[in-house]
């Protein structure tokens, strides 16, 4: 009779016995990209210290490489969802660019009385990104009009408004200094700070800048609370994967990795807090990317953006709105754009008609070195940040050996390709 | 006097890990149809990879003579050159490019690079007329349907001075009466002397046109059998290594009141604006009841199930749906899903999963809120979850963490179940659930239909294969051209009452 045909043939059972150290080699064969990566901007910081006889990592130079990277790590966020969800955006850089014009008008020329305080301004301004976003999201979801051309439209449009606002060529400054926080401020030592050794005095009487060793105490503490937090819910989720009866990664790999990214952590802040303390800007972009590796690794609608860019009418029939899903994607960039244009404005203590030209290349860079398929469906938040720092480093390492900008561009184009060549190749072989 | 055509000796072909063939022989005569039987991941396909050099020489043990000569293939182009064409299940045409332009892809009759295109149509004119195709060479491919899709492959095939052709799984997707053609069409190629292989799931073409069977059964060959020993029973026997006395799992149905009924159901063509597809439907299913819907393909079943399935075909929709007797709104797949009414696709590669994705996370896309809080997703949960289904449809990975893209058609279909199972219907909807999947699957797929039922859940299956809607229903409705043309009790019907009442529904609808 039918009962012959049992439904669990022998070789399921040879499977089910192999399950344990093949889960273990498959996890760490999908992480070792991230691990690449990450050895990759050490490699490249390593390489920069050395060249630039140790300015890479001179606390000066480290906050100033943050300040003016970190848009691009914002803005690749954003960018990171919109290449997932299987679109492009390139409007990014105008789109920073018009609101930073815009924050300035409204700071600076405008007569809005108090609603010119750079808080109200700040807001007022990722609401019109996110509008923008949604603009242009609109015509890409509901219209399924392709969104390199709806994109390339908003970055003609929104680089010729903001050219238009400046009146020109002009740019409009200065900023106010409470606006400017965002970008050059540091986090203030509310603890006190630490005199190790006392600052150097000349035959004048006055201090020498630069000599000496005091901390920044507020942000050792912090560094080190830190730190402490992420070993403790690393081997708390360990802890809670074991005692469900799953199989964790190998203990060996995760003291290793916890030391290891412990170890950097702690040198940065030290660095930091051996000059002024932790940039501001640093702390935005921290708690943005903790949100968005949590949105996506997660939250419901993160797996939706991945299901929707791996398979966009498989996630339709499986009840999910891929058309609102697609708008939201764009009103998220929109706003993380428009921030990064507040940050560019900050940085540079006014509005420039080319404030944010050409960084959608960058950001969009970034997102594909960390990792992310064109074709949509693959790409972590970790990649693109970690692929943002590699552009960063690389600007800011060529910048101080006095590589010429031209050339830069070139290398960046180099490293752009190496990665994706990498990345496929892998993915090939494997 | 026969002489052989092509010997493959002791193919040995292994991944990493696993070991795919293992001395494998096959041995083809001139002028005969070999069928090549085995479940899915078996080692049909990669046999015919080897062969056709997909697989290049050296990455394989063993030997292939072909016309008497050992051949070292180094990729596909030189197995073509001698006249060795395969054709893939996954078609490989263009689609936005005419007949013309597919058929000599690469290959186009040109002087100095420019083409001339009316020797290629002369040209085209005259093999379509071989394939018995009646369409303007000029005509795009997007526009004609699978079954004349797969007789421009096959044009495309004689174009290249085919010797050997190797046809995989032809007719999966194709309607009975485009299958029949293509049968004919290879028995008439027999006539000519051409040579094929016929990698096949379905029995009855086999005892049609085979001369000769080889069953492969995990990576081995079993058994070659000629003509006069093919038979269902042995060729079952052989390829699932244990006798098959039924083939559908028995079932004691318990049916009870009417839950879901659809109502004067009318959809139109999203494109053609004006052309009706489905005219005015009226269904109904009953709680633990299984209920068919059989007809040719192009029928509308498809469009039907989909439209009422969060309109997710079709335009200008109108109907009633009612759950238990009351009116619902299925206007969105969320909403439809809300319901309790669930669609497990066709076409399970582009509709069905994410096929860039691992297994957990194709199980629990349809219900994310079932694993998670505040829109937080417990991972633990989804991981339990996923291992639940697994085992309960016996998923054969070697876990969670597969890729979907990764698995067999059988096991893929299975993650599609589960996906469904999880949202927990009351109304499951199967279109072809076990299109392109062995008979060891098909079966299981039967079992956990079989059970779904007993537990209460009301199930429509559509299926365009008679013999497995008699065997695995209660009741059956007949559609052709967008309408019910017959309902019938299971225990009534018959392939031939069925095929009379499309016949019949034909005369009515023109």
């Amino acid at each position: 009779m039918s009962t012959e045909i049992s439904p669990a043939p022998k070789s399921g059972v040879a499977e089910e016995v192999q399950q344990g150290p093949r889960v273990a080699v498959s996890a760490l064969v999908t992480n070792l990209r991230e691990y690449g990566l990450i050895l990759a901007l050490i490699a490249i910081m390593v390489f920069f210290q050395f060249t630039t006889s140790g300015t890479l990592f001179k606390p000066v130079n480290l906050s100033n490489l943050v300040q003016q990277n970190s848009f691009i790590i914002v803005m690749a966020l954003g960018m990171l969802l919109v290449i997932v969800s299987g679109h492009i955006d390139l409007s990014v850089g105008s789109v920073a660019g018009f609101i930073g014009a815009l924050a300035a008008m409204m700071m600076v020329i405008w007569p809005l009385g108090p609603l010119s305080n750079p808080l109200v301004v700040s807001i007022v301004c990722l609401v019109i990104g996110g509008a923008i976003g949604a603009g242009q999201g609109y015509w890409v979801a509901y219209h399924r009009i392709p969104s390199f051309i709806v994109t390339l439209a908003g970055m003609l449009i929104f680089r010729g408004i903001c050219q238009a606002l400046l009146g020109g060529g002009s740019s409009v400054g200065p900023l106010p200094d409470g606006f400017k926080a965002l970008s050059s401020g540091f986090i203030p030592d509310v603890i006190g700070p630490l005199t190790l050794v006392p600052p150097t005095v000349n035959a004048a009487g006055k201090t020498i800048v630069g000599s000496g060793l005091t901390l920044h105490m507020t942000t050792i503490v912090l560094g080190l609370v830190a730190v402490l937090a992420y070993a403790y819910f690393g081997l708390r989720a360990r802890r809670t994967r074991e005692q469900h009866g799953y199989q964790a990664e190998p203990f060996t790999l995760f003291v290793i990795k916890t030391l290891v990214t412990s170890a950097l952590a702690l040198f940065l802040v030290y660095q930091f807090a051996s000059y002024k303390g932790l940039p501001i800007v640093l702390m935005v972009m921290g708690a943005l990317i903790a949100l968005f590796v949590f949105v996506t690794k997660r939250m419901t609608i993160g797996r939706r953006i991945y299901a929707m860019g791996g398979n966009a009418k498989a996630a339709q029939l499986s009840g999910i709105k891929t058309e609102r899903l697609t708008l939201m994607v764009f009103v998220n960039m929109g706003v993380l754009s428009a921030l990064g244009g507040l940050i560019i404005a900050a940085r540079l203590g006014q509005a420039v008609p080319a404030a944010g030209l050409g960084s959608e290349l960058d950001v969009i860079a970034a997102v594909f070195i960390g990792g992310a398929s064109a074709m949509g469906g693959v790409g972590q938040v970790i990649g693109a940040v970690v692929g943002g720092f590699i552009m960063g480093v690389m600007n800011n390492g060529m910048s101080i050996m006095g590589v010429n900008v031209d050339w830069q561009q070139v290398v960046k184009g180099l490293v752009l390709l190496g990665a994706v060549v990498f990345d496929v190749y892998n993915k090939n072989k494997g | 006097m026969t002489s052989t055509i092509l010997e493959m000796r002791d193919i040995t072909k292994t991944f990493p890990g696993v070991k795919a063939l293992s001395n494998v022989n096959l041995s083809v005569e001139e002028g005969e149809i070999h069928a090549v039987v085995g479940e899915n991941g078996a080692g049909k396909s990669t046999l015919m990879k080897v062969l056709s050099g997909v697989y290049a020489s050296g990455t394989y043990d063993g030997a292939i003579v072909y016309r008497g000569e050992e051949c070292h293939f180094k990729g596909i182009h030189d197995s073509e050159h001698k006249g060795i064409v395969i054709i893939h299940q996954e078609l490989a045409l263009v689609p936005m490019l005419s007949i013309t332009e597919n058929i000599f892809l690469g290959n186009e009759h040109a002087k100095f690079g420019v083409i001339d295109w009316n020797a290629n149509e002369t040209r085209t004119s005259a093999l379509l007329k071989k394939v018995g195709l009646k369409e303007d060479p000029k005509t795009l491919i997007t526009n004609i349907g699978v079954g004349k899709q797969q007789l421009v492959e096959i044009a495309k095939a004689l174009s290249k001075e085919v010797k050997l052709l190797i046809l995989d799984e032809p007719t999966a997707s194709l309607s009975e009466k485009d299958s029949q053609t293509l049968l004919d069409l290879l028995l008439e190629f027999k006539q000519q002397g051409i040579t094929s292989i016929l990698i096949s799931h379905k029995l009855n073409e086999i005892n049609r046109v085979a001369d000769k069977v080889t069953i492969i059964r995990d990576g081995r060959t079993i058994e070659t059998l000629a003509r006069k020993d093919i038979s269902e029973d042995r060729i079952i026997t052989s390829m699932v290594g244990r006798s098959l006395d039924d083939r559908y799992p028995p079932r004691e149905p318990k049916i009870g009141e009417v839950v879901l009924q659809v109502k004067n159901w009318s959809v139109y063509h999203p494109i053609h604006a004006e052309r009706q597809v489905i005219k005015g439907i009226d269904i109904n299913v009953r709680k633990g009841e299984v209920v068919g819907i059989a007809g040719l393909m192009g029928a509308g079943r498809t469009e039907f199930a989909m439209s009422l399935f969060g309109r997710s075909y079709g335009r200008r929709i109108t109907g009633e749906v009612l759950l238990k007797g009351k009116p619902i709104d299925v206007s969105s797949v969320s909403r439809a899903v809300d319901h309790g009414i669930a669609y497990v696709t066709e076409d399970r590669k582009t509709y069905g999963l994410n096929l860039i994705d691992h297994i957990k996370h194709n199980i629990t896309l349809a219900n994310l809120g079932g694993v998670s809080r505040h829109s937080v997703i417990d991972d633990l949960r989804e991981l339990a979850v996923a291992n639940d289904y697994r085992k309960k449809t016996n998923i054969r990975a070697s876990s969670v963490y597969q890729m979907t893209g990764n698995l067999s058609g059988g096991n893929q279909q299975k993650v599609v179940l589960s996906k469904w199972l999880f949202a927990n219907p009351e109304v499951l909807i199967l279109d072809e659930p076990t299109r392109g999947i062995d008979v060891g699957a098909k079966y299981e797929i039967y079992t956990i239909i079989a059970r779904l039922a007993s537990e209460g859940k009301a199930i429509i299956v559509i299926s365009s294969e008679m013999p497995e809607l008699l065997g695995i229903t209660d009741r059956i409705y007949v559609m052709n051209e967008g309408r019910i043309v017959g309902e019938m009790a299971a225990g009534d019907a018959s392939q031939e009452k069925i095929m009379r009442a499309i016949v019949r529904g034909e005369g009515k609808a023109s």
